[in-house]
C-alpha cells in the first residue's frame, strides 16, 4: 500500500497549482500568485473563524509560492496558531511552515518557543519529534536558551522513545554548534557515548554525528568513544549481510554508519592501546579485501555503498599514517580505481591519491601511477575529474619525475578549460622554479608557459623568472638568446615583451656578439612590439632602452631619436612623458662612467619565498592547500639550490645591496613611494617594475647595525612562525627568561602602538611601531636614564656604547609569517658599571598587529558569522569588566585593536561588531568579533570567529584582558 | 554535514528546496539558479560530484547530484560527507518517494510538497542524518498518514482532488522517474543512469 494515497489532497491547492503551470507567461504566473495572496490574506483577516483543515489549505498555498521565489511576509502569526492545535494534521503544517519560513531572529520566536516547550511536555512522540524538528531547524540562540537544558535530558532518559532519541541528538548538535555555550557538559555526556552501543542502528546513527562534532571541540572528554567505535565497527563489518536486516542496504550491512564510524575515528590519533588498535586495523584489513571479493550483486548502489566504506577506510589510513603495509595496499587499491570505469570512483580515487603523496611511506607507491594519471588528464571527458588528476601530478611531483609532469601539464594547457587554466599555470610556474635542475630548462619552460597561456600568466610569474635570471649569471646569456628568439614570432604575447624587454635590457650584450643579433637588430625587435603594448609595459621598454644606450654606445642616436618624437616626448601619458623627457636628458648630458654607475646592472634580489606559491595559496584558500606546503618543508629542508637556492647568501646578497647606492632599501615599507625620486632613474623605476607587486620583505639594512647588544630570538614553539631579522650575535645560552611581567607589558601594547615598553632605574625602552598587512617595523628606542655609559660586552663596528642620557634606536622588520600565540623574545645585556644587564621582555608583537580593517553590512556579516559555524572556528569568554565600561573608551581600544568596528550591524545597539582580515604570509584569515557588554552585572561576552581555529582562541584571549 | 537540499526538473524549475542554514530568501533562489545552472551542464555519464557555487560557499562545498528523467536531485554538502554515502542517501531518498508516491513523478512532488517534505524530515534533521532505514523512514510515514486519515474522517473535508488533477490539462509531464533499481514495480524502463 503506498503511504501517501493520492486521493485525499486538498481540492483548493490542486486547483491553484494547476492555474500556475497553466500560466503561459511570468506576468500572468505573478497576477495569479497575486489574486491568490490578496485571497489568503482576506481569509486570514476576515472575522469568520477558520477550519483547521482551510488553515492547512492556505498555508499549503504559501508554502507553494514561497517556492517559486516569492517573498511571504504573513502568515506567520496564522502559522504559529496552528501549533497549539492538539490535532496533529493542523500542528504538523504549522511546524512545516515555520521551519520554512521563519529565521532565527525573528519576533514570533518566543510565541513558538511556548508551543515547542508543551509540545516536549506531552511525552507524546509524535508531538515531541516535530518539536525537536523545529527546534533543529531554526536553531537560534533565543531557543537555545531555552531548550539546552531540557534537551540532553530527553536524550540520555531510559524511557525515552528510540525515535526521540534519535531527533534529540541532532536537535542537541544543532544547538551546540550555534550557541555551544549555552549546551554545557555534565553528567549526560558519558551518558552519549554509550549510544554508540545502542541497539537500536538509526539511534546509532544519529547519535554519531552529536558524538563526532562534540568529540571535534572536546577530544579529551570524549576520548572514550574510540573503543566504542571500534567494537561497534569491528560488529557492522564482521557481520553477514543478512544479520542487520534493515540496515543492510544492497547486500551491504550499514554502510552510513560504517562511513561515520570511520570519520569519527579520523578526529583522533591511532588508537594507544594494543587490542583496540589490533581490533581496528583487522577491520580495516577486512575492508581492504572485502573490495577484491566478487560484488554480491551487480547494481551501481551496491558498489557504491561498498565502496563508500571502502574510501573512508583508506581516508583514516591515511590520517594514521603509521602502518606502512596498510598504506601500501590503500595505494594500490586506489591505483585499481584510476583505471575503474565508474567516473565518480576515478575521481574519488585521484581526490584520495592527492593526500597520500604526502606521506612518506607511500609517496613512491604514488609514483608508480603517473602514466595513468596523466593519461586521466588528456582523455577524462568530465572538467571536474581533470581537475583533480591535475591537482594529483602536482602532488605527486618531485625531482625525478619533474620533467615529464612539467611537459605534460604545459601541453595540456594548450586545450585546457578556461575555468582551470590560471590555477595551472601558476602550478606549472611552481613546479618548474621548485624543481629545476638546470636553469635553462626553467626558463623554457616559463617561457613556453608565456607562449602557451599568456593571458593567464600573473604578474607573478613573470617577475618571478626575471628575478631568477637575474640571480643566476650562468643563466644569463641562455636567457636573452631564448627571449630573444621567442619575440620573433610575429604574435607575441604582452607579457612575453615584458619578460624580454627586461632581459635584452640587462643581458642583450651576451649575444650582440652573433651579427644576428646585433644591438640594432635587439633594439629594432624591441621597439617593432612597442605600439601593441599597454602604458606599463610601453614604460618598462623605455627604461630597457636607456640601457641599451649604456650596453651598446652605437644605438644612442636611434634611441635618442626614438627618445625624442613626439609620439614619446609629448606622450599624454604623464609617466612615459617623464621617462621619455629624462632619459633623453641623462642620455644627452651624462659622461659614460656617470651612465655606466646609473645604469648598472641589477644588483641580485634578496632571496624570498616564490611569490606564486603564495598566490596559489591565496586563490585556493587557507588549507586547502596542505601537500603542497608539507612538500615544501620537507623537500626545501634539504638545501637545494630550488626556491630557497640562496637563502644561505641572503645576507651577503643584502650586504652588497646596502653597500651600493640600491634602490631596495627604498623599498622598505614604501611600497608606491619608491616608484619616483629614486637615485639612478632607470634602475630605480625598473627594480620597482618587478617589485612593486611581489612587496617588500624584511630587509636587513644598515640602520640594525648599530651597537648596543640585543638578541632577539623568538621562543621555540614559535621558532618558525615569526620572522625577525635582527643581525647581531645571539648568545642564547644565556638570556634570562622573560621578567615575570612582561606578559602585563606585552598586554598593555595589544590595542596601541606606541609608548613605554619597559622602564627601570637604569633603561627606558621606547616603542614605535607601523603595521601594514603582514609586514611591520618597530622602533626601539633604549634611553640610558643613568649619567654614565653602558659598557657594551660584544664590540659591534658602529656605536659600541651608549652615552650618558643619550639613547639610541634600533628598527626592526616584522613579517607575519603564519599566526602565532607566542610573543618573540627581546633579551638586552649591557654593562652598567662593572655588572652585567640582563633583561629579557617580550616583545609586543601580537597576532592583532596584522589586521587589516574590512567593512561590511549587516547581511555580509552575518552571513559570513553564519558561514564560520564549525565549532572550532569559535572562541568564546565571559568575563568580568576590569575598566570601567565607557562607550568610547571600548570603541577606542577596538579601534586600536586594528579591525573595523562596524556600526549598525548587531540589532542589538549596545553591542559591538567588528570585522578584519589577519595577513600573514601564508594566508590569511578573516575574523569576526562581537563583544557584547552587559551593564547591570558589568559582564562582558566576547565572541570571535576566524576561520582558523588558532587565531579565534588567541585573539580572545589577548582581547579578554583588554576590557 | 548537509547545507542544502534541493530538486529542481529539466527546465530550473525548483520542486522542493531545503536550506539547513540561513540565507536570505534571494540568496536561496540564487543558490537554486547557480546550482542548476551548474549541474544541467554536464553531461550525462560524467561524475556526480563537483564543487559548490560560489553563494553557497565555493570549493569548500560540493555538490552531488542524481539526475532521475525530469528531475535533478541536488544535495549540497561540506567536506565532512563521504561523497558515496551522500549518493546512497539521495538513493534511499528517491526510493522512498517512490514507496510512498507508488511509482513518483514529478506532478507529486508538485501537489504534495508538505508531504515530500515530512518524508525528508524522517531522513534528515538539521542538516545531519537521521535515518538511513527505508523501512523505518516508512513506517514513520506511515503513522503520520492514520493520524491524517483519522483526522481527516472526524473534519469530513472534501478530499476529491483527484478528480480535479485528472481532468485538467496539464502539460506533458512523463509519468515516471526511473530508478532502475527497483524497476520490478516499474517494468519496461530504461535502466538507471
Amino acid at each position: 500500500m503506498p503511504a501517501v494515497s493520492k486521493g485525499d489532497g486538498m481540492r483548493g491547492l490542486a486547483v491553484f497549482i494547476s492555474d500556475i503551470r497553466n500560466c503561459k507567461s511570468k506576468e500572468a504566473e505573478i497576477k495569479r500568485i497575486n489574486k491568490e495572496l490578496a485571497n489568503i490574506r482576506s481569509k486570514f483577516k476576515g472575522d469568520k473563524a477558520l477550519d483547521g483543515y482551510s488553515k492547512k489549505k492556505y498555508v499549503c498555498k504559501l508554502l507553494f509560492i514561497f517556492l517559486l521565489g516569492h517573498d511571504i511576509d504573513f502568515g506567520h502569526m496564522e502559522a504559529v496558531n496552528l501549533l497549539s492545535s492538539n490535532k496533529y494534521t493542523e500542528k504538523q503544517i504549522g511546524y512545516l511552515f515555520i521551519s520554512v519560513l521563519v529565521n532565527s531572529n525573528s519576533e514570533l520566536i518566543r510565541l513558538i518557543n511556548n508551543a515547542i516547550k508543551n509540545d516536549l511536555a506531552s511525552r507524546n512522540p509524535t508531538f515531541m519529534c516535530l518539536a525537536l524538528h523545529c527546534i533543529a531547524n531554526v536553531g537560534s540562540r533565543e531557543m537555545a536558551e531555552a531548550f539546552a537544558g531540557e534537551i540532553p535530558r530527553i536524550l540520555v532518559a531510559g524511557d525515552t522513545m528510540d525515535s526521540v532519541k534519535q531527533s534529540a541528538a541532532l536537535c542537541l548538535l544543532r544547538l551546540y554548534k550555534t550557541s555551544p555555550d549555552l549546551v554545557v557538559m555534565g553528567e549526560w555526556t558519558s551518558r552519549v557515548v554509550h549510544l554508540l552501543n545502542d541497539q537500536h542502528m538509526g539511534v546509532v546513527t544519529a547519535a554519531i554525528s552529536l558524538i563526532t562534532c562534540l568529540s571535534q571541540k572536546n577530544p579529551d572528554e570524549f576520548k572514550t568513544c574510540v573503543s566504542l567505535a571500534v567494537s561497534r565497527l569491528s560488529r557492522i563489518v564482521s557481520s553477514a549481510s543478512t544479520d542487520l536486516q534493515d540496515y543492510t542496504y544492497y547486500f551491504v550491512p550499514a554502510p552510513w554508519l560504517s562511513c561515520k564510524l570511520l570519520r569519527l575515528l579520523q578526529c583522533y590519533p591511532p588508537p594507544e592501546d594494543g587490542a583496540v588498535k589490533g581490533r581496528l586495523v583487522e577491520c580495516l584489513e577486512t575492508i581492504l579485501n572485502k573490495a577484491q571479493e566478487p560484488p554480491k550483486s551487480k547494481k551501481v548502489q551496491h558498489s557504491n555503498a561498498k565502496n563508500a566504506i571502502l574510501f573512508e577506510a583508506i581516508s583514516l589510513i591515511i590520517h594514521y599514517d603509521s602502518e606502512p603495509n596498510l598504506l601500501v595496499r590503500a595505494c594500490n587499491q586506489l591505483g585499481q580505481f584510476l583505471q575503474h570505469r565508474e567516473t565518480n570512483l576515478r575521481y574519488l580515487a585521484l581526490e584520495s591519491m592527492c593526500t597520500l603523496a604526502s606521506s612518506e611511506f607511500s609517496h613512491e607507491a604514488v609514483k608508480t601511477h603517473i602514466e595513468t594519471v596523466i593519461n586521466a588528464l588528456k582523455t577524462e571527458r568530465d572538467v571536474s575529474v581533470r581537475q583533480r588528476a591535475a591537482d594529483l601530478l602536482y602532488a605527486m611531483c618531485d625531482r625525478s619525475n619533474a620533467k615529464q609532469i612539467v611537459a605534460e601539464m604545459l601541453s595540456y594547457l594548450e586545450t585546457a578549460d578556461y575555468s582551470i587554466r590560471e590555477e595551472m599555470v601558476l602550478k606549472v610556474a611552481i613546479l618548474a622554479e621548485k624543481y629545476a635542475v638546470d636553469y635553462s630548462w626553467y626558463v623554457d619552460t616559463i617561457l613556453n608557459l608565456i607562449r602557451i597561456a599568456g593571458d593567464y600568466v600573473s604578474e607573478e610569474v613573470w617577475y618571478r623568472v626575471i628575478q631568477i635570471v637575474i640571480n643566476r649569471d650562468d643563466v644569463q646569456g641562455y636567457a636573452a638568446k631564448t627571449v630573444f628568439e621567442a619575440l620573433q614570432a610575429p604574435a607575441c604575447h604582452e607579457n612575453m615583451v615584458k619578460v624580454g624587454g627586461y632581459i635584452l635590457g640587462e643581458f642583450g650584450n651576451l649575444i650582440a656578439g652573433d651579427p644576428r643579433s646585433s644591438p640594432l637588430v635587439q633594439f629594432n625587435l624591441l621597439h617593432s612590439k612597442f605600439h601593441l603594448c599597454s602604458v606599463p609595459t610601453r614604460a618598462l621598454l623605455l627604461s630597457a632602452y636607456i640601457k641599451f644606450i649604456n650596453l651598446f654606445p652605437e644605438t644612442k642616436p636611434t634611441i635618442q631619436e626614438v627618445l625624442r618624437s613626439d609620439s614619446q616626448i609629448r606622450n599624454s601619458d604623464v609617466e612615459l612623458q617623464q621617462r621619455a623627457v629624462e632619459y633623453l636628458k641623462l642620455s644627452s648630458i651624462a659622461s659614460t662612467d656617470v651612465l655606466a654607475t646609473v645604469l648598472e646592472e641589477m644588483p641580485p634580489f634578496p632571496e624570498r619565498e616564490s611569490s606564486i606559491l603564495a598566490k596559489l595559496k591565496k586563490k585556493k584558500g587557507p588549507g586547502a592547500l596542505p601537500v603542497s606546503e608539507l612538500e615544501e618543508g620537507k623537500r626545501e629542508g634539504g638545501g637545494e639550490l630550488n626556491g630557497g637556492a640562496d637563502r644561505g647568501n641572503d645576507m651577503s646578497a643584502a650586504a652588497s645591496n646596502a653597500s651600493t647606492p640600491s634602490p631596495s632599501t627604498d623599498l622598505l615599507g614604501l611600497r608606491s613611494a619608491a616608484a619616483i625620486g629614486s637615485a639612478g632613474p632607470s634602475t630605480g623605476s625598473l627594480l620597482v617594475d618587478v617589485f612593486s607587486e611581489a612587496g617588500p620583505t624584511a630587509l636587513s639594512s644598515g640602520v640594525n647595525d648599530e651597537g648596543f647588544l640585543r638578541d632577539l630570538e623568538p621562543p621555540t614553539e614559535s621558532s618558525d612562525s615569526l620572522l625577525i631579522e635582527a643581525p647581531g650575535e645571539s648568545d642564547s645560552e644565556d638570556s634570562a627568561p622573560p621578567l615575570p611581567e612582561s606578559d602585563e607589558l606585552l598586554n598593555k601594547f595589544v590595542c596601541k602602538n606606541n609608548g613605554v615598553l619597559f622602564e627601570n632605574q637604569l633603561l627606558q625602552i621606547g616603542i614605535k611601531s607601523e603595521y601594514r598587512q603582514n609586514l611591520g617595523r618597530m622602533y626601539l628606542f633604549y634611553g640610558n636614564k643613568t649619567s654614565v655609559q653602558f659598557l657594551n660586552v660584544q664590540t659591534k663596528p658602529v656605536e659600541p656604547l651608549v652615552e650618558g642620557g643619550a639613547q639610541v634606536q634600533q628598527v626592526i622588520n616584522i613579517e607575519c609569517l603564519t599566526d602565532f600565540s607566542e610573543a618573540p623574545l627581546l633579551n638586552i645585556k649591557f654593562r652598567y658599571g662593572g655588572a652585567l644587564q640582563n633583561i629579557t621582555l617580550k616583545l609586543p608583537v601580537t597576532i592583532n598587529k596584522f589586521f587589516q580593517p574590512t567593512e561590511m553590512a549587516s547581511q555580509d556579516f552575518f552571513q559570513r558569522w553564519k558561514q564560520l559555524n564549525l565549532p572550532q572556528q569559535e572562541a568564546q569568554k565571559i568575563f568580568k569588566a576590569s575598566h570601567g565600561m565607557d562607550i568610547e573608551l571600548l570603541k577606542t581600544k577596538l579601534l586600536g585593536l586594528g579591525c573595523a568596528l562596524l556600526e549598525n550591524v548587531d540589532p542589538n545597539p549596545e553591542n559591538f561588531v567588528c570585522a578584519g582580515v589577519i595577513q600573514t604570509k601564508a594566508q590569511q584569515v578573516g575574523c569576526l568579533l562581537r563583544l557584547e557588554p552587559n551593564a547591570q552585572a558589568q559582564m562582558y561576552r566576547l565572541t570571535l570567529r576566524s576561520s582558523k581555529d588558532t587565531v579565534s582562541k588567541r585573539l580572545c584571549e589577548l582581547l579578554a584582558e583588554q576590557f | 554535514m548537509i547545507k542544502a537540499i534541493l530538486i529542481f526538473n529539466n527546465h530550473g524549475k525548483p520542486r522542493l528546496s531545503k536550506f539547513y542554514e540561513h540565507y536570505s530568501e534571494d540568496t536561496e533562489q540564487q543558490i537554486i539558479r547557480e546550482t542548476f545552472h551548474l549541474v544541467s551542464k554536464r553531461d550525462e555519464n560524467v561524475c556526480n560530484f563537483l564543487e559548490g557555487g560560489m553563494l553557497i560557499g565555493g570549493s569548500d562545498n560540493k555538490l552531488i547530484y542524481r539526475h532521475y528523467a525530469t528531475l535533478y536531485f541536488v544535495f549540497c554538502v561540506d567536506s565532512s560527507e563521504s561523497e558515496l554515502g551522500i549518493l546512497d542517501l539521495i538513493q534511499v531518498f528517491v526510493e522512498t518517494l517512490d514507496k510512498c508516491f507508488e511509482n513518483v513523478c514529478e506532478l507529486d512532488l508538485i501537489f504534495h510538497v508538505d508531504k515530500v517534505h515530512n518524508i525528508l524530515a524522517e531522513m534528515v534533521m538539521g542538516g545531519m542524518v537521521l535515518e538511513t532505514n527505508m523501512n523505518e523512514i516508512i513506517t514513520q510515514v506511515d503513522a503520520q498518514n492514520k493520524m491524517e486519515k483519522s483526522e481527516a474522517g472526524i473534519a469530513g473535508a472534501p478530499a476529491r482532488a483527484v478528480s480535479a488533477v485528472k481532468n485538467m490539462n496539464l502539460p506533458e509531464i512523463p509519468r515516471n522517474i526511473n530508478i532502475g533499481d527497483i524497476s520490478i514495480k516499474v517494468p519496461n524502463l530504461p535502466s538507471f543512469k
